[in-house]
Protein backbone atom coordinates (compact mmCIF):
# COMPACT_ATOMS: atom_id res chain seq x y z
CA UNK A 1 0.00 0.00 0.00
CA UNK A 2 1.32 3.13 -1.17
CA UNK A 3 0.49 6.80 -1.81
CA UNK A 4 1.26 5.76 -5.93
CA UNK A 5 -1.77 3.35 -5.49
CA UNK A 6 -3.69 6.60 -6.22
CA UNK A 7 -1.96 7.25 -9.32
CA UNK A 8 -4.19 4.00 -11.05
CA UNK A 9 -7.33 5.95 -12.16
CA UNK A 10 -9.84 3.61 -11.21
CA UNK A 11 -8.50 3.14 -8.01
CA UNK A 12 -8.73 7.26 -7.82
CA UNK A 13 -12.38 7.08 -9.61
CA UNK A 14 -13.06 5.06 -7.06
CA UNK A 15 -11.83 6.52 -3.56
CA UNK A 16 -12.76 9.86 -4.74
CA UNK A 17 -15.60 9.52 -5.49
CA UNK A 18 -16.13 7.64 -1.94
CA UNK A 19 -14.48 11.06 -0.63
CA UNK A 20 -16.57 13.54 -2.19
CA UNK A 21 -19.59 14.17 -0.57
CA UNK A 22 -17.64 14.08 3.21
CA UNK A 23 -15.62 16.87 1.44
CA UNK A 24 -18.45 18.98 -0.02
CA UNK A 25 -20.53 18.49 3.98
CA UNK A 26 -17.27 19.97 5.22
CA UNK A 27 -16.64 22.53 2.70
CA UNK A 28 -20.30 23.43 2.93
CA UNK A 29 -20.53 23.90 6.73
CA UNK A 30 -17.18 25.21 7.27
CA UNK A 31 -16.70 27.95 4.55
CA UNK A 32 -20.95 29.18 5.29
CA UNK A 33 -20.31 28.76 9.36
CA UNK A 34 -16.95 30.66 9.18
CA UNK A 35 -18.62 33.70 6.75
CA UNK A 36 -22.12 33.64 9.21
CA UNK A 37 -19.43 34.13 12.20
CA UNK A 38 -17.17 36.56 10.27
CA UNK A 39 -20.24 38.67 9.70
CA UNK A 40 -21.00 38.78 13.12
CA UNK A 41 -17.92 39.90 14.81
CA UNK A 42 -17.78 43.40 15.79
CA UNK A 43 -16.82 46.27 14.11
CA UNK A 44 -13.34 47.41 14.34
CA UNK A 45 -12.48 50.76 15.37
CA UNK A 46 -10.29 51.87 12.87
CA UNK A 47 -11.86 50.09 9.43
CA UNK A 48 -15.28 49.42 11.14
CA UNK A 49 -17.56 47.05 8.97
CA UNK A 50 -15.27 46.37 6.45
CA UNK A 51 -12.95 44.62 8.63
CA UNK A 52 -15.46 41.67 7.68
CA UNK A 53 -13.90 41.13 4.33
CA UNK A 54 -10.70 39.57 5.59
CA UNK A 55 -12.92 36.37 6.14
CA UNK A 56 -13.22 35.91 2.18
CA UNK A 57 -9.80 38.07 1.24
CA UNK A 58 -6.92 36.35 3.64
CA UNK A 59 -8.25 32.95 2.86
CA UNK A 60 -8.78 33.39 -1.53
CA UNK A 61 -5.33 34.74 -1.40
CA UNK A 62 -3.74 32.11 0.88
CA UNK A 63 -5.26 29.43 -1.52
CA UNK A 64 -4.15 31.63 -4.79
CA UNK A 65 -0.12 30.87 -3.62
CA UNK A 66 -0.87 27.34 -2.45
CA UNK A 67 -2.90 25.83 -5.73
CA UNK A 68 -0.04 27.22 -7.40
CA UNK A 69 2.05 25.17 -5.14
CA UNK A 70 -0.09 22.07 -5.06
CA UNK A 71 0.21 22.45 -9.32
CA UNK A 72 3.91 22.64 -8.83
CA UNK A 73 4.30 19.47 -6.87
CA UNK A 74 1.61 17.98 -9.42
CA UNK A 75 3.66 18.90 -12.63
CA UNK A 76 6.47 17.46 -11.06
CA UNK A 77 5.22 14.18 -10.25
CA UNK A 78 4.13 13.85 -13.77
CA UNK A 79 7.45 14.85 -15.43
CA UNK A 80 9.32 12.67 -13.27
CA UNK A 81 7.24 9.26 -12.46
CA UNK A 82 4.54 9.37 -15.56
CA UNK A 83 1.34 9.38 -13.66
CA UNK A 84 -1.47 10.67 -15.89
CA UNK A 85 -3.68 11.76 -12.58
CA UNK A 86 -1.53 14.25 -11.34
CA UNK A 87 -1.13 15.61 -14.55
CA UNK A 88 -4.91 15.77 -14.96
CA UNK A 89 -5.09 17.29 -11.14
CA UNK A 90 -3.19 19.82 -12.17
CA UNK A 91 -4.89 20.90 -15.06
CA UNK A 92 -8.13 20.92 -12.79
CA UNK A 93 -6.59 22.92 -10.28
CA UNK A 94 -5.99 25.89 -12.28
CA UNK A 95 -9.11 27.32 -12.76
CA UNK A 96 -9.73 27.28 -9.12
CA UNK A 97 -6.43 29.33 -8.57
CA UNK A 98 -7.25 32.11 -10.82
CA UNK A 99 -11.03 32.57 -9.66
CA UNK A 100 -8.81 32.22 -5.67
CA UNK A 101 -6.57 34.96 -7.01
CA UNK A 102 -9.85 36.91 -8.79
CA UNK A 103 -11.01 37.25 -5.19
CA UNK A 104 -8.29 37.73 -3.56
CA UNK A 105 -7.97 40.96 -6.16
CA UNK A 106 -11.32 41.96 -6.02
CA UNK A 107 -12.14 42.14 -2.11
CA UNK A 108 -8.95 44.02 -1.57
CA UNK A 109 -10.04 46.61 -4.17
CA UNK A 110 -13.37 46.85 -2.95
CA UNK A 111 -11.41 47.11 0.61
CA UNK A 112 -8.95 49.37 -0.33
CA UNK A 113 -11.03 51.74 -1.89
CA UNK A 114 -12.85 53.33 1.87
CA UNK A 115 -9.01 52.41 3.72
CA UNK A 116 -6.70 53.72 0.85
CA UNK A 117 -8.86 56.08 -1.00
CA UNK A 118 -8.16 54.01 -4.34
CA UNK A 119 -9.11 50.78 -5.69
CA UNK A 120 -6.12 49.85 -6.87
CA UNK A 121 -2.54 51.10 -5.58
CA UNK A 122 1.39 49.11 -7.38
CA UNK A 123 1.44 48.04 -4.18
CA UNK A 124 3.96 44.97 -4.25
CA UNK A 125 1.52 42.68 -2.84
CA UNK A 126 -0.96 43.75 -5.27
CA UNK A 127 1.25 43.71 -8.18
CA UNK A 128 2.30 40.01 -7.67
CA UNK A 129 -0.55 39.12 -7.75
CA UNK A 130 -1.92 40.52 -10.82
CA UNK A 131 1.43 38.41 -12.12
CA UNK A 132 0.53 35.57 -10.31
CA UNK A 133 -3.22 35.90 -12.25
CA UNK A 134 -1.20 36.34 -15.32
CA UNK A 135 0.70 32.80 -15.11
CA UNK A 136 -2.46 31.45 -14.13
CA UNK A 137 -4.04 32.49 -17.64
CA UNK A 138 -0.93 31.68 -19.24
CA UNK A 139 -1.29 28.10 -18.24
CA UNK A 140 -4.59 27.70 -18.89
CA UNK A 141 -4.27 28.95 -22.34
CA UNK A 142 -1.28 26.63 -23.17
CA UNK A 143 -3.29 23.52 -21.89
CA UNK A 144 -6.43 24.35 -24.22
CA UNK A 145 -4.05 25.36 -27.22
CA UNK A 146 -2.60 22.10 -27.41
CA UNK A 147 -4.11 19.05 -28.98
CA UNK A 148 -2.30 15.65 -27.47
CA UNK A 149 -2.96 15.21 -24.18
CA UNK A 150 0.68 13.76 -23.35
CA UNK A 151 2.25 16.83 -24.90
CA UNK A 152 -0.11 19.33 -23.35
CA UNK A 153 0.88 18.28 -19.93
CA UNK A 154 4.58 18.03 -20.47
CA UNK A 155 4.87 21.45 -21.71
CA UNK A 156 2.39 22.77 -19.31
CA UNK A 157 4.72 21.08 -16.61
CA UNK A 158 7.40 23.21 -17.82
CA UNK A 159 5.95 26.16 -18.13
CA UNK A 160 4.85 25.54 -14.45
CA UNK A 161 8.18 25.03 -13.11
CA UNK A 162 9.65 27.71 -15.07
CA UNK A 163 6.87 29.86 -14.02
CA UNK A 164 7.10 29.07 -10.34
CA UNK A 165 11.21 30.25 -10.56
CA UNK A 166 9.72 33.74 -11.93
CA UNK A 167 6.97 34.39 -9.83
CA UNK A 168 9.34 34.06 -6.93
CA UNK A 169 11.76 36.34 -8.77
CA UNK A 170 8.84 39.04 -9.75
CA UNK A 171 7.51 38.83 -6.20
CA UNK A 172 10.88 39.79 -5.09
CA UNK A 173 11.62 42.48 -8.24
CA UNK A 174 8.58 44.09 -7.46
CA UNK A 175 9.59 45.09 -3.74
CA UNK A 176 12.80 46.31 -4.90
CA UNK A 177 10.53 48.46 -7.56
CA UNK A 178 7.96 50.14 -4.89
CA UNK A 179 7.43 49.87 -1.24
CA UNK A 180 3.92 49.34 -0.55
CA UNK A 181 0.52 49.97 1.51
CA UNK A 182 -0.39 47.16 2.36
CA UNK A 183 0.34 45.54 5.53
CA UNK A 184 1.83 42.77 6.49
CA UNK A 185 1.17 38.42 7.40
CA UNK A 186 -2.10 38.93 9.04
CA UNK A 187 -1.37 35.59 10.73
CA UNK A 188 1.80 37.14 12.58
CA UNK A 189 2.93 35.55 15.75
CA UNK A 190 4.38 38.49 16.65
CA UNK A 191 2.94 40.38 19.75
CA UNK A 192 1.00 43.49 18.92
CA UNK A 193 0.98 42.51 14.98
CA UNK A 194 -1.43 39.56 15.65
CA UNK A 195 -5.25 40.03 15.03
CA UNK A 196 -7.59 39.83 17.75
CA UNK A 197 -9.06 36.11 19.09
CA UNK A 198 -12.19 37.61 18.01
CA UNK A 199 -11.63 38.01 14.21
CA UNK A 200 -8.74 35.43 14.57
CA UNK A 201 -11.16 31.89 15.22
CA UNK A 202 -13.58 32.91 12.23
CA UNK A 203 -10.67 33.42 10.58
CA UNK A 204 -9.13 30.18 11.07
CA UNK A 205 -12.48 28.34 10.05
CA UNK A 206 -12.86 30.09 6.74
CA UNK A 207 -9.31 29.04 6.16
CA UNK A 208 -9.95 25.47 6.63
CA UNK A 209 -13.52 26.05 4.54
CA UNK A 210 -11.76 27.58 1.46
CA UNK A 211 -9.11 24.65 1.74
CA UNK A 212 -12.01 22.07 1.64
CA UNK A 213 -13.87 24.06 -1.10
CA UNK A 214 -10.51 23.48 -3.17
CA UNK A 215 -10.43 19.98 -2.22
CA UNK A 216 -13.74 19.38 -3.38
CA UNK A 217 -13.59 21.24 -6.60
CA UNK A 218 -10.42 19.76 -7.46
CA UNK A 219 -12.14 16.12 -7.06
CA UNK A 220 -14.73 17.01 -8.90
CA UNK A 221 -12.42 18.61 -11.96
CA UNK A 222 -10.28 15.35 -11.82
CA UNK A 223 -12.86 13.17 -12.27
CA UNK A 224 -14.38 15.56 -15.48
CA UNK A 225 -10.98 15.35 -16.73
CA UNK A 226 -10.61 11.66 -16.09
CA UNK A 227 -14.09 10.85 -17.80
CA UNK A 228 -13.20 12.82 -20.62
CA UNK A 229 -9.71 11.23 -20.93
CA UNK A 230 -11.72 8.03 -21.03
CA UNK A 231 -13.86 9.05 -23.62
CA UNK A 232 -11.82 10.66 -26.02
CA UNK A 233 -10.16 7.01 -26.01
CA UNK A 234 -13.01 5.09 -26.44
CA UNK A 235 -13.66 7.03 -29.25
CA UNK A 236 -10.46 6.62 -31.01
CA UNK A 237 -11.23 3.49 -30.24
CA UNK A 238 -14.28 3.29 -32.13
CA UNK A 239 -12.43 5.08 -35.36
CA UNK A 240 -9.90 2.66 -35.97
CA UNK A 241 -12.29 -0.55 -35.52
CA UNK B 1 -30.03 42.46 10.80
CA UNK B 2 -26.55 43.23 11.37
CA UNK B 3 -25.83 46.61 11.20
CA UNK B 4 -23.17 47.77 8.70
CA UNK B 5 -22.58 51.09 9.40
CA UNK B 6 -21.12 53.26 6.42
CA UNK B 7 -19.16 50.84 4.84
CA UNK B 8 -22.12 48.00 3.97
CA UNK B 9 -21.66 48.81 0.13
CA UNK B 10 -18.36 47.73 0.43
CA UNK B 11 -18.70 44.68 2.69
CA UNK B 12 -21.87 43.61 0.85
CA UNK B 13 -19.84 44.52 -2.94
CA UNK B 14 -16.91 41.93 -1.47
CA UNK B 15 -19.12 39.78 -0.50
CA UNK B 16 -21.12 39.83 -3.54
CA UNK B 17 -18.32 39.30 -5.78
CA UNK B 18 -16.53 36.61 -4.22
CA UNK B 19 -19.81 34.25 -3.60
CA UNK B 20 -20.93 34.97 -7.26
CA UNK B 21 -17.62 34.00 -8.26
CA UNK B 22 -17.49 30.42 -5.96
CA UNK B 23 -20.62 29.92 -7.31
CA UNK B 24 -19.68 30.12 -10.70
CA UNK B 25 -16.68 28.01 -10.42
CA UNK B 26 -18.74 25.56 -8.33
CA UNK B 27 -21.69 25.69 -11.23
CA UNK B 28 -19.34 25.26 -14.00
CA UNK B 29 -17.48 22.28 -12.26
CA UNK B 30 -20.40 20.29 -11.47
CA UNK B 31 -22.22 20.84 -15.49
CA UNK B 32 -19.18 19.98 -16.84
CA UNK B 33 -18.57 16.76 -14.85
CA UNK B 34 -22.14 16.12 -15.47
CA UNK B 35 -21.93 16.37 -19.02
CA UNK B 36 -18.57 14.41 -19.07
CA UNK B 37 -20.19 11.48 -16.98
CA UNK B 38 -23.41 11.89 -19.61
CA UNK B 39 -20.76 11.47 -22.90
CA UNK B 40 -19.34 8.81 -21.05
CA UNK B 41 -21.92 6.66 -20.12
CA UNK B 42 -23.74 6.48 -23.89
CA UNK B 43 -20.41 5.53 -25.39
CA UNK B 44 -19.82 2.73 -22.83
CA UNK B 45 -23.21 1.52 -23.65
CA UNK B 46 -23.05 2.07 -27.28
CA UNK B 47 -19.31 0.75 -27.86
CA UNK C 1 27.94 24.94 -33.14
CA UNK C 2 29.53 28.09 -35.28
CA UNK C 3 28.09 26.89 -38.41
CA UNK C 4 25.02 26.58 -37.25
CA UNK C 5 25.47 30.51 -35.92
CA UNK C 6 26.70 31.14 -39.30
CA UNK C 7 23.63 29.75 -41.29
CA UNK C 8 20.83 31.22 -38.66
CA UNK C 9 22.29 34.64 -39.36
CA UNK C 10 22.79 34.41 -42.73
CA UNK C 11 18.68 32.98 -43.28
CA UNK C 12 18.17 36.63 -41.56
CA UNK C 13 19.90 38.67 -43.27
CA UNK C 14 18.91 37.20 -46.59
CA UNK C 15 15.49 36.74 -45.87
CA UNK C 16 14.99 40.76 -45.41
CA UNK C 17 12.55 42.60 -43.28
CA UNK C 18 13.39 40.48 -39.73
CA UNK C 19 16.35 42.73 -39.10
CA UNK C 20 14.50 46.09 -39.99
CA UNK C 21 11.05 44.73 -39.15
CA UNK C 22 11.89 45.23 -35.16
CA UNK C 23 13.44 48.60 -35.54
CA UNK C 24 11.32 50.20 -37.22
CA UNK C 25 8.63 48.91 -34.70
CA UNK C 26 10.33 50.55 -32.08
CA UNK C 27 10.78 53.96 -33.63
CA UNK C 28 6.81 54.04 -34.45
CA UNK C 29 6.25 53.38 -30.76
CA UNK C 30 8.37 56.10 -29.87
CA UNK C 31 6.75 58.14 -32.08
CA UNK C 32 3.15 57.28 -30.94
CA UNK C 33 3.98 57.66 -27.09
CA UNK C 34 4.07 61.66 -27.46
CA UNK C 35 0.84 61.52 -29.63
CA UNK C 36 -0.49 59.87 -25.98
CA UNK C 37 0.72 61.83 -23.55
CA UNK C 38 1.98 64.88 -25.29
CA UNK C 39 4.95 66.50 -26.64
CA UNK C 40 6.20 68.79 -23.48
CA UNK C 41 9.46 67.53 -22.32
CA UNK C 42 8.24 67.38 -18.70
CA UNK C 43 6.08 64.76 -19.80
CA UNK C 44 8.59 62.83 -21.87
CA UNK C 45 11.66 62.93 -19.66
CA UNK C 46 10.57 60.99 -16.81
CA UNK C 47 8.82 58.77 -18.55
CA UNK C 48 11.20 57.66 -21.16
CA UNK C 49 13.32 55.30 -19.49
CA UNK C 50 10.01 52.99 -19.20
CA UNK C 51 9.01 53.52 -22.57
CA UNK C 52 12.02 52.68 -24.11
CA UNK C 53 12.62 49.27 -22.28
CA UNK C 54 8.84 48.30 -22.84
CA UNK C 55 9.52 49.41 -26.88
CA UNK C 56 12.32 47.36 -26.69
CA UNK C 57 10.79 44.43 -25.24
CA UNK C 58 7.97 44.60 -27.66
CA UNK C 59 10.39 44.64 -30.98
CA UNK C 60 12.13 41.75 -29.51
CA UNK C 61 8.86 39.63 -29.10
CA UNK C 62 7.91 40.40 -32.76
CA UNK C 63 10.61 38.28 -34.29
CA UNK C 64 10.62 35.32 -31.42
CA UNK C 65 8.21 32.67 -33.20
CA UNK C 66 10.94 32.55 -36.49
CA UNK C 67 13.22 31.45 -33.61
CA UNK C 68 11.94 27.83 -34.32
CA UNK C 69 8.95 27.89 -36.74
CA UNK C 70 10.90 28.16 -40.20
CA UNK C 71 12.98 25.46 -39.03
CA UNK C 72 10.15 23.06 -38.05
CA UNK C 73 8.24 23.44 -41.06
CA UNK C 74 10.86 22.45 -43.43
CA UNK C 75 12.18 20.05 -40.82
CA UNK C 76 15.50 20.76 -40.45
CA UNK C 77 14.42 21.03 -36.65
CA UNK C 78 14.46 17.57 -37.02
CA UNK C 79 17.63 17.41 -38.09
CA UNK C 80 19.18 19.72 -35.17
CA UNK C 81 17.59 17.18 -32.87
CA UNK C 82 19.64 14.00 -33.86
CA UNK C 83 22.34 15.68 -34.46
CA UNK C 84 25.39 15.15 -32.65
CA UNK C 85 25.55 18.89 -30.91
CA UNK C 86 23.25 18.60 -27.34
CA UNK C 87 19.74 20.04 -28.44
CA UNK C 88 20.55 22.68 -25.52
CA UNK C 89 23.23 23.75 -27.39
CA UNK C 90 21.75 24.29 -30.54
CA UNK C 91 18.81 26.09 -28.97
CA UNK C 92 21.14 28.80 -26.91
CA UNK C 93 22.81 29.41 -30.29
CA UNK C 94 19.64 29.77 -31.52
CA UNK C 95 18.59 32.42 -29.15
CA UNK C 96 22.32 33.77 -29.95
CA UNK C 97 21.50 34.03 -33.37
CA UNK C 98 18.25 36.05 -32.60
CA UNK C 99 19.82 38.42 -30.03
CA UNK C 100 22.64 39.51 -32.89
CA UNK C 101 20.08 40.08 -35.37
CA UNK C 102 17.02 42.05 -32.80
CA UNK C 103 18.87 43.23 -29.60
CA UNK C 104 21.54 44.63 -31.42
CA UNK C 105 19.98 46.38 -33.94
CA UNK C 106 17.34 47.59 -31.02
CA UNK C 107 20.72 48.80 -28.69
CA UNK C 108 21.79 50.71 -31.36
CA UNK C 109 18.70 52.68 -31.98
CA UNK C 110 17.69 53.10 -28.48
CA UNK C 111 19.96 56.20 -28.04
CA UNK C 112 19.11 57.68 -31.40
CA UNK C 113 14.67 57.37 -30.26
CA UNK C 114 15.91 58.58 -26.47
CA UNK C 115 16.54 61.69 -28.28
CA UNK C 116 12.72 61.78 -29.50
CA UNK C 117 11.79 61.23 -25.42
CA UNK C 118 13.90 64.22 -24.52
CA UNK C 119 16.35 61.49 -22.80
CA UNK C 120 18.72 63.62 -21.04
CA UNK C 121 22.63 62.71 -22.22
CA UNK C 122 24.03 61.09 -19.28
CA UNK C 123 21.11 58.35 -18.60
CA UNK C 124 22.33 57.62 -22.42
CA UNK C 125 25.64 55.15 -21.20
CA UNK C 126 23.06 53.24 -18.76
CA UNK C 127 20.31 52.76 -21.16
CA UNK C 128 22.68 50.83 -23.82
CA UNK C 129 24.44 49.13 -20.55
CA UNK C 130 21.01 47.94 -18.89
CA UNK C 131 19.75 46.91 -22.64
CA UNK C 132 23.57 44.74 -23.07
CA UNK C 133 23.03 43.25 -19.85
CA UNK C 134 19.21 42.57 -20.13
CA UNK C 135 18.03 41.79 -23.57
CA UNK C 136 20.15 38.48 -23.53
CA UNK C 137 17.88 37.19 -21.12
CA UNK C 138 14.80 38.34 -23.12
CA UNK C 139 16.36 36.58 -26.39
CA UNK C 140 16.42 33.30 -24.45
CA UNK C 141 13.24 33.18 -22.81
CA UNK C 142 11.82 34.16 -26.08
CA UNK C 143 13.81 30.74 -27.07
CA UNK C 144 11.90 29.00 -24.37
CA UNK C 145 8.50 30.15 -25.14
CA UNK C 146 8.87 29.76 -28.69
CA UNK C 147 9.87 26.24 -28.13
CA UNK C 148 6.78 25.78 -26.04
CA UNK C 149 4.43 27.26 -29.04
CA UNK C 150 6.58 25.81 -31.92
CA UNK C 151 3.96 23.11 -33.05
CA UNK C 152 0.23 25.09 -32.63
CA UNK C 153 -1.31 27.31 -35.03
CA UNK C 154 -1.79 30.60 -33.77
CA UNK C 155 0.84 30.16 -31.84
CA UNK C 156 2.27 33.66 -31.71
CA UNK C 157 -0.76 35.56 -29.46
CA UNK C 158 0.04 32.63 -26.64
CA UNK C 159 3.78 32.80 -27.19
CA UNK C 160 3.03 36.50 -25.93
CA UNK C 161 0.79 35.47 -23.39
CA UNK C 162 3.43 33.38 -21.80
CA UNK C 163 6.82 35.26 -22.69
CA UNK C 164 5.81 38.32 -21.46
CA UNK C 165 5.01 37.79 -17.74
CA UNK C 166 8.10 35.94 -17.40
CA UNK C 167 10.12 39.46 -18.97
CA UNK C 168 8.90 41.53 -15.88
CA UNK C 169 12.01 41.51 -13.93
CA UNK C 170 14.06 42.19 -16.09
CA UNK C 171 12.11 45.31 -17.40
CA UNK C 172 12.19 46.17 -13.65
CA UNK C 173 15.73 46.13 -13.16
CA UNK C 174 16.62 47.49 -16.58
CA UNK C 175 14.15 50.72 -16.06
CA UNK C 176 15.73 51.44 -12.70
CA UNK C 177 19.15 51.39 -14.04
CA UNK C 178 18.11 54.26 -16.54
CA UNK C 179 16.05 55.43 -14.46
CA UNK C 180 18.88 56.43 -11.65
CA UNK C 181 21.36 57.11 -14.16
CA UNK C 182 19.11 59.93 -15.31
CA UNK C 183 18.99 61.15 -11.66
CA UNK C 184 22.30 60.55 -11.06
CA UNK C 185 21.91 58.08 -8.54
CA UNK C 186 23.65 54.63 -7.47
CA UNK C 187 23.23 52.08 -10.17
CA UNK C 188 24.85 49.31 -8.55
CA UNK C 189 22.68 47.61 -7.38
CA UNK C 190 19.92 47.31 -9.89
CA UNK C 191 22.68 46.35 -12.42
CA UNK C 192 24.02 43.63 -10.42
CA UNK C 193 20.00 41.93 -10.07
CA UNK C 194 19.82 42.47 -13.85
CA UNK C 195 23.21 40.81 -14.26
CA UNK C 196 22.22 38.34 -11.62
CA UNK C 197 19.02 37.33 -13.85
CA UNK C 198 20.06 37.15 -17.22
CA UNK C 199 23.34 34.85 -16.38
CA UNK C 200 20.51 32.73 -14.29
CA UNK C 201 18.41 32.55 -17.49
CA UNK C 202 21.50 32.14 -20.19
CA UNK C 203 22.25 29.09 -17.63
CA UNK C 204 19.25 27.48 -17.16
CA UNK C 205 16.58 28.35 -19.75
CA UNK C 206 18.35 26.17 -22.41
CA UNK C 207 17.82 22.84 -20.34
CA UNK C 208 14.01 24.13 -20.32
CA UNK C 209 13.33 24.99 -23.84
CA UNK C 210 15.42 21.89 -25.04
CA UNK C 211 13.00 19.80 -23.15
CA UNK C 212 10.06 21.95 -24.86
CA UNK C 213 11.41 21.00 -28.09
CA UNK C 214 11.93 17.26 -27.21
CA UNK C 215 8.13 17.44 -26.33
CA UNK C 216 7.29 19.11 -29.67
CA UNK C 217 9.29 17.20 -32.23
CA UNK C 218 7.75 13.43 -30.59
Amino acid sequence: MSIWEYANPVKFMRTSGAILPWAAGAAAICTTGGLLWGFLTPEDYKQGSTVKIVFLHVPAAMMAINIWVMMLAASLIWLIRRHHVSALAAKAAAPVGAVMTLIALATGAVWGQPMWGTWWEWDPRLTSFLILLLFYIGYMALWSAIDDPDSAADLTGVLCLVGSVFAILSRYAVLFWNQGLHQGASLSVAPGERMSAVYRYPLYLTMLGFFLLFLTLLLIRTRTEIRRRRLAALQAREMRA
Amino acid sequence: MIELGKYAGTVLAAYGVSLALLAGLVWQSIVANARARRDLERQEKNG
Amino acid sequence: MIALLKRDLALAVRAGGGFGLGVAFFLILCALVPFGVGPETSALRPIAPGILWVGALLSCLLSLDRIFALDHEDGSLDLLATAPIPLEGAVAVKALAHWVTTGLPLIAAAPLFGILLHLPGQAVPWLIASLLIGTPALSMLGAFGAAITVGLRRGGLLLSLLVLPLYIPTLIFGTEIVRRGMEQGSTATPLLFLAGITAGVLALVPFAAAAALRVNLR
